[in-house]
């Protein structure tokens, strides 16, 4: 995966998987801590403790067409290789909590990418889901909830092609103002 | 800096373009959307959709993602189910050949038979 929003949307899809009704990525850069945390929490069915020492381990899957599974074992290797940490926290039945921490200024870290395209596409894709956002960097901070967004836009679903567009350039703009000059691939 | 609020101002506006909208079901497409299909480049495909669905004014059409489809080496795979049910499922896209499924299949009605997974079989035997 070359951004960390490919990640990102990759955690989601087990979110989605796990039945959540609601999935929060939350996304702090920092100049002072040097670092790029990723969370992502979600209310869905959660895993045992047994499952959950297993699933760093890319020959465990819950899904049936393959034996492999490789998108938790591939964050947590790229965080590594970027200096950064990798954690994942479930409780069965009440939900699953991501974590995942890159070097904000590191040669290997992948770029932040389109983060504004997965969350619009997300909120899109999964209307029953409240997809939230949130950015913080210092004092600043950006939050977006698909539910409120549902809520303003009534009968139209956000599916609605003028509606995804306007996501996008909505949360791009809140990437822009929280990490703008903050993280190097993002003009301040 | 935009405002949720000015949602409010694209409901009114697409609030009448749906009405207008036949009541029957229309064309979904569906990008597989798990591990194997982002690393692929899926999301770039799906992009390309959702932007040319958006540039056509293409009303009955839906894009949505969903999980491993099974055939991870084919990836990115686009489904597209017919308002009849029937579903074409095209295999490897691009960005470029996404256009082509909009503009071939999508529009006119004419299934690009050299991108589906029966064409990619066949190639492979």
């Amino acid at each position: 995966m070359r951004e960390i929003a490919l990640h990102i949307l990759d955690i989601m899809q087990n979110s989605v998987a796990a039945g959540a009704g609601r999935i929060g990525v939350s996304v702090t850069a920092g100049n002072d801590t040097g670092m790029i945390t990723a969370v992502i929490d979600d209310d869905g069915c959660g895993m045992d403790e047994r499952t959950l020492q297993e699933v760093t381990d890319p020959f465990t899957t819950s899904r049936t067409t393959r034996k492999v599974g490789l998108g938790i074992p591939l964050l947590r290797s790229s965080c590594m290789r970027s200096g950064g940490n990798f954690s994942i926290t479930s409780q069965k039945g009440h939900g699953t909590k991501v974590t995942a921490s890159f070097g904000k200024d590191h040669i290997d870290r992948p770029v932040l990418g389109d983060l504004a395209g997965v969350v619009a596409d997300m909120s899109a894709s999964f209307p029953k889901i409240d997809i939230r956002l949130e950015l913080i960097s210092g004092e600043e901070c950006f939050t977006y909830s698909s539910a409120e967004a549902a809520r303003i836009l009534g009968e139209v679903p956000l599916s609605e092609p003028a509606v995804i567009e306007w996501l996008k350039e909505y949360i791009s703009e809140g990437i822009k103002h929280i990490f703008g000059g903050v993280l190097d691939e993002i003009a301040g | 800096m935009k405002s949720l609020a000015e949602l409010e101002q694209i409901r009114q506006r697409t609030l009448d373009q749906i009405k207008m909208r036949t009541n029957k079901d229309g064309i979904r497409i569906v990008v597989g959307m798990a591990t194997c299909g982002i690393a692929a480049g899926a999301r770039p495909v799906m992009n390309k959709l959702v932007e040319e669905i958006g540039k056509r004014k293409l009303g009955d059409v839906s894009v949505s993602m969903t999980g491993c489809i099974g055939v991870c080496k084919l990836e990115p795979i686009v489904e597209v189910i017919n308002a009849d049910g029937t579903k074409v499922t095209y295999v490897k896209m691009t960005p470029e050949k996404a256009s082509r499924v909009i503009a071939e299949h999508i529009v006119n009605g004419r299934v690009c038979q050299d991108l589906t997974i029966t064409a990619a079989e066949e190639a492979e035997k």
